[in-house]
């Protein structure tokens, strides 16, 4: 056995949780797939008194249209997002983030929650959340609260979270009308984090950009949001996809250098991968 | 860190125990089931040799607790062959030389099992793919991947 020592509690309502949440103070942490935590617990990268599994509370698992948005359960597994047409058809980013995310056995236990809930600066759902401006519900013995995915991320593996608070679900905001959606990343390894990625949505209408939003992950201790200055109501024929990438990754400040990879470097693919996906996303609209 | 009481099914047989909450569902397997054909490699969800079928989807078995998989249904490689009755998979596996060392080899069994499962015609980019959960150190994958091809160009024999 290899984790240190924790006590185990598997609330099966989400009142149970939050108070047992509240109870336990800080050393507490909820366990939702695992796939990330399992792994820091084995190599004792960390510890914790108390493990609250959310994986048997039904209120948290789910799929579907609510308003003008798509509602997703924090325990709903990647698996079942990339297997679900009503996800497909309401936020295409999202599925098309999912197959890059681990490996199929990882994406029978990783949960949409707990991707989001780690905060790795390098994942996928993260990016999507901030690129399409998705809202992150919580609850905790002090009611519930609806935090911008925007505001949500602090830092490496920090976020907005309290101790004893719970990601419940989100809500990804859905986008009507002729539209184009791209991920791009490149990874060492297929299943690896990425070294560096980028996403892409944007909305047309006749030849002009109405909308659009290019997402960075990798690139920084959050995923983050590249500024689009002049882009919305331009053409897309008149915007060349590198000069985009060129722009999106200019101000970058912090990039990350670790032996995968140089800062540097990652701002070079970075810049690569928003100019893959810019086309991409152009080309979909394009057809819409 | 009190030992909780725990029931599940492995291979169809009801197994019952006391286990500590950090015990991993694999170390369950191996130490309390004596179930030895789920192997550990690097035990932080890299390699895949520890996969099993819970709940008929291929996860890590190093990636769980044993408690969170009270109550659910595993399967592990013994219970897809016996040496005297192999599955398809098995079968293709040894005629193809889809293992060396055999290390690696039950989490490609049982990997294979729920993809081909879920994708009874997949294209070589999807086989490729699904293979890329799962190490092997030894063989260079080429025969992993004959094995798989054959497996879904032969399915199983039919009987009588």
């Amino acid at each position: 056995m290899k984790p240190a020592p924790f006590t185990y509690h598997a609330p099966t309502d989400l009142d149970e949780a939050v108070e047992l949440l509240s109870e336990l103070g800080d050393d507490v942490k909820v366990l939702a797939g695992g796939q990330s935590l399992v792994p820091m617990l084995a190599l004792r990268l960390t510890a914790f008194d108390h493990l609250v599994d959310v994986g048997r509370i039904d209120e948290l698992r789910g799929i579907r249209a609510d308003g003008d948005a798509l509602w997703i359960g924090a325990m709903t597994t990647q698996a079942s997002v990339e297997r679900s047409s009503i996800a497909a058809g309401a936020v295409p980013l999202l599925s098309r983030a999912t197959p890059l995310i681990g490996h199929f056995q990882i994406r029978n236990r990783g949960t949409v929650g707990g991707s989001v809930a780690h905060a790795d600066p390098a994942a996928e759902y993260p990016a999507v959340a901030v690129t399409l401006d998705a809202d992150l519900e919580t609850i905790s013995v002090r009611g519930r609260r609806t935090i911008p995915a925007r505001d949500f991320f602090l830092g490496t593996w920090t976020t907005q979270l309290a101790d004893d608070e719970l990601l419940v679900g989100i809500r990804f905001p859905v986008w009507a009308g002729r539209t184009g959606f791209a991920v791009e990343e490149m990874a060492q390894r297929h299943g690896d984090f990425a070294l560096a990625g980028a996403t892409v949505a944007i909305a047309l209408e006749g030849q002009t950009i109405t909308r659009c939003s290019i997402g960075l992950f990798g690139l920084g201790s959050t995923p983050l949001r590249a500024p689009v200055d002049g882009l919305v109501g331009a053409r897309p024929a008149d915007v060349a996809g590198k000069e985009i990438g060129d722009a999106a990754v200019a101000a970058l400040d912090g990039v990350p250098s670790d032996i995968h990879a140089s800062g540097e470097y990652r701002t070079r693919v970075g810049a690569v991968m928003v100019a893959r996906a810019w086309a991409s996303a152009v080309e979909e609209a394009g057809r819409g | 860190m009190a030992e909780m009481e725990i029931e599940m099914k492995v291979n169809g047989r009801s197994r019952r125990a006391v286990v500590e909450p950090r015990l991993t569902l694999a170390d369950f397997l191996r130490e309390e089931c004596h179930l030895t054909g789920t192997h550990l490699g690097c035990e932080h969800g890299v390699c895949g040799a520890c996969t099993v079928l819970l709940d008929g989807d291929a996860v890590r078995s190093c990636l769980m607790f044993a408690v969170q998989a009270d109550g659910a249904q595993v399967t592990t490689v013994e219970g897809l062959g016996s040496p005297d009755a192999l599955s398809p998979i098995q079968e293709a596996f040894r005629d193809h030389h889809g293992l060396q060392c055999g290390f690696c080899t039950p989490g490609f069994i049982v990997s294979v099992t729920a993809f081909l499962r879920d994708h009874p015609a997949p294209m070589v980019e999807e086989i490729r793919s699904a293979l890329s959960g799962n190490l092997c150190r030894c063989t260079g994958y080429q025969g992993i991947l004959a094995a798989v091809q054959a497996a879904v160009s032969d399915p199983a024999p039919t009987t009588g």
